[in-house]
């Protein structure tokens, strides 16, 4: 780590920014996030009123497709609103101060296969606790990637590319898979058992009830459903795999950790997380987690609050000497495959945490 | 029959996983918003002043709504900067009224974060969270019911009187109102039609601020009458010390709007409290309720009522020591959980308290 700051002042300096948000939450904040959840609701609708639009057109083929097309992207950009921008937010407990019960971590459910409660563990707890800890943080590669040279190869690392591109494709299976430990095996039953019930409702309603209000023509429901929610999986996989992964990231040991204080907390997370630079609606499209450093720092300040705190936390960061990870879509994306293709081979040099 | 109507149920149950993890009226909440099934709504329909500093709002709860039992209370929800703030009102209105509204009646109380919004500020169309009706101050069979009521506290009577004429079977009501002034009364106008028209009602007016009358000369016969009280704390404190004096605490119904509070020993000394879950640390008193503490100290934690009858507030005590304002009694079993709306320091304590 770096040993020569003054890590409690510069604790102190963070604190600062976050007390300071969280004075003035007020009215603006809550206007925010319901005119996230109607535009997200709408999206949803309007792409599947779409969707039934087009299956008459089926005869005038090109118009059918730009018709579905649009009805898929619509439902596709709702399905990522939702799971990004509003749900992990809102299971983040970051609109809990509004005490409104219909936007609260306590009872939120989100549109994918994870149930909300084990997320909580998994995300919440475990990986916003223990962030790029080797052996405490399952999101390191999330327990099947090599993504650091600190994590040992073995050779079924070999096939990694692979099994990385399909993770990104089936990404939502891969979250709700995530807090289900094998090193907890008395708890498996019961997550399963959870993920299957979830995912049940989930399947029913993309694969079996919209289908079936079209009847005969089931077949081209079903498939916008399977892109929007491809598209889905693919844009959260891309923005998820930037938070951690990027060149310059550090993971650490547990002996790093110990005894570590709050300044020193904030400081790894800082080293351990990056930052994608974009426009305003690239932000809320990643449900800002493109400010992935601010999120680490203040899990339940209300995202939209990230993007004004940035450069305020970079500022920090910039009078302490402290790295600060930022770059565009492409290079954090860019330098993240390279390690999964990199690290699938053995590295020369014997792993250093060792 | 039932067979049909549970496998329709059950059809229904699955059909409702189109909108799965929403349910269907969450999305035609979008255009209408009374549909909402998770979280009640009511809208304002109307809204009247009846004194200086009261008002009554006409509502018209959406879906889920069951009709109140004369009497009861709602628990009513606004966002206020942001923050959902929720008090608990008495229903003014019949339950018989045929509209599907409900009225309540709310006087603006100093400092009071909801009550001075809905007097001052509400407009109509405004969508309120409401609750479901609860409370068991509610009349029962007697042929002479005796209400005494004082200031704001006349609503829950309202529902009763109300209902009663609605129905046409109206008891032999003797009701005694307090107000300050002609001109702070609630209600007044309509109750004394209502005694026209239904010569068992019996609506005796004393206005505090031109002296008052003894009770005895007032109604007689109070010692013979099942009685229903409503109104501020020394009001009740009066009642129930005069009923318990003749040996009639049985007979008698009380409605609070606050907690009744115990009498606190004169060196009463608060202490540093601690929330854990949310790291804030400040100074309290040993007479603010830790709820107040909390929301003073900037923390919007969950809660209802206000007064101790929810069970929204339940928060962990972890350490420490804390009084029940309404008992006097100290707690500080640790792992208790405290209502926190009713409950202020005696000494130190730590809270993990649920955001």
């Amino acid at each position: 780590m770096i040993q020569s700051i003054d890590i409690e002042a510069f604790g102190r300096e963070l604190d600062t920014i976050q007390k300071d948000v969280k004075a003035s939450l007020g009215d603006r904040d809550r206007q925010y996030i319901k005119r996230a959840i109607t535009v997200q609701r709408s999206l949803a609708m309007g792409g599947r009123a779409l969707i039934f639009a087009s299956l008459p057109l089926m005869p005038a083929f090109p118009l059918f497709l730009g018709v579905i097309g649009a009805g898929t992207a619509a439902l596709g950009v709702s399905k990522i609103l939702e799971n990004m921008e509003i749900g992990h937010n809102v299971i983040h407990g970051q609109w809990d101060w509004m005490q409104d019960p219909e936007i609260h971590s306590s009872t939120w459910e989100w549109d994918n296969v994870c149930p909300a409660d084990q997320w909580k563990h998994s995300h919440n707890v475990v990986h916003h606790t223990w962030t790029n800890v080797l052996g405490r943080d399952r999101d390191v590669g999330y327990e099947i990637l090599r993504v650091s040279e600190k994590q040992a190869w073995k050779p079924v690392h070999l096939a990694q590319p692979v099994y990385n591109a399909m993770l990104a494709m089936m990404f939502q299976w891969g979250v709700a898979m995530h807090d289900v430990d094998p090193r907890e095996p008395h708890l498996m039953a019961g997550k399963l058992a959870g993920i299957g019930k979830k995912a049940g409702k989930q399947l029913m309603k993309d694969y079996v009830l919209w289908p079936l209000l079209a009847g005969p023509m089931f077949l081209p429901v079903v498939l916008a459903n399977l892109v929007a929610n491809g598209m889905r999986n693919l844009w959260t996989y891309a923005i998820i795999f930037c938070g951690h992964f990027p060149d310059g990231a550090r993971v650490f040991t547990e002996d790093e950790v110990a005894n570590e204080t709050r300044g020193g907390w904030y400081l790894r997370q800082i080293l351990g997380s990056c930052n994608i630079t974009g426009g305003p609606l690239f932000h809320v499209m990643s449900g800002n987690l493109s400010h992935q450093i601010e999120h680490h720092l203040f899990p339940d300040m209300p995202s939209n609050r990230y993007p004004a705190v940035a450069p305020r936390v970079e500022a920090v960061c910039a009078k302490y000497g402290v790295p600060y990870n930022k770059g565009s879509f492409a290079r954090q994306l860019g330098t993240t495959l390279r390690t999964i293709f990199r690290l699938a081979l053995p590295s020369r040099r014997r792993a250093v945490a060792a | 029959m039932s067979k049909v109507a549970s496998l329709l149920s059950r059809l229904g149950d699955v059909a409702g996983l189109i909108a799965t993890p929403l349910v269907p009226s969450e999305y035609v909440a979008l255009v209408w918003p009374l549909a909402a099934s998770r979280a009640r709504k009511a809208r304002v329909e109307a809204v009247h002043d009846e004194a200086p500093g009261v008002r009554t709002l006409t509502l018209r709860p959406g879906r889920g709504w069951r009709a109140h039992r004369a009497g009861q209370h709602v628990q009513v929800g606004l966002a206020i900067d942001g923050r959902v703030t929720t008090r608990t009102y008495s229903i003014s209105s019949a339950p018989e009224r045929s509209d599907g509204c409900i009225t309540i009646t709310v006087k603006a109380q100093p400092g009071g974060r909801l009550s001075r919004v809905l007097v001052e500020q509400i407009t109509v169309g405004t969508f309120l969270t409401v609750g479901l009706p609860s409370g068991d101050f509610v009349l029962t069979q007697t042929s002479r019911p005796l209400f005494i009521t004082a200031g704001s506290g006349i609503t829950p009577i309202a529902s009763m009187i109300r209902s009663a004429a609605a129905r046409g079977q109206v008891p032999e009501i003797t009701h005694v109102h307090y107000a300050r002034t002609p001109a702070d009364e609630i209600f007044g106008e309509e109750l004394r039609t209502l005694q026209v028209d239904h010569p068992a009602y019996k609506f005796i007016v004393v206005h505090t601020a031109h002296g008052r009358r003894r009770f005895d000369e007032l109604v007689p016969d109070w010692r013979v009458r099942e009685t229903w009280a409503c109104g501020p704390q020394g009001l009740l404190e009066d009642v129930e010390r005069v009923f318990a004096a003749a040996g009639r605490s049985d007979a008698l119904h009380v409605e609070r709007f606050r907690p009744k509070l115990a009498p606190l020993p004169a060196n009463t000394e608060g202490g540093r409290v601690r929330f854990a879950t949310s790291g804030v640390e400040v100074r309290a008193d040993g007479r603010t309720a830790l709820l107040q503490v909390s929301e003073a100290a900037g923390l919007a934690l969950r809660h209802g009522c206000r007064m101790g009858i929810c069970h929204s507030c339940d928060t962990i005590l972890t350490s420490g020591c804390v009084r029940d304002l309404r008992t006097g009694a100290s707690i500080d079993e640790p792992g208790t959980r405290i209502q926190i709306c009713v409950c202020a320091a005696a000494g130190d304590v730590e809270l993990q308290e649920n955001t």
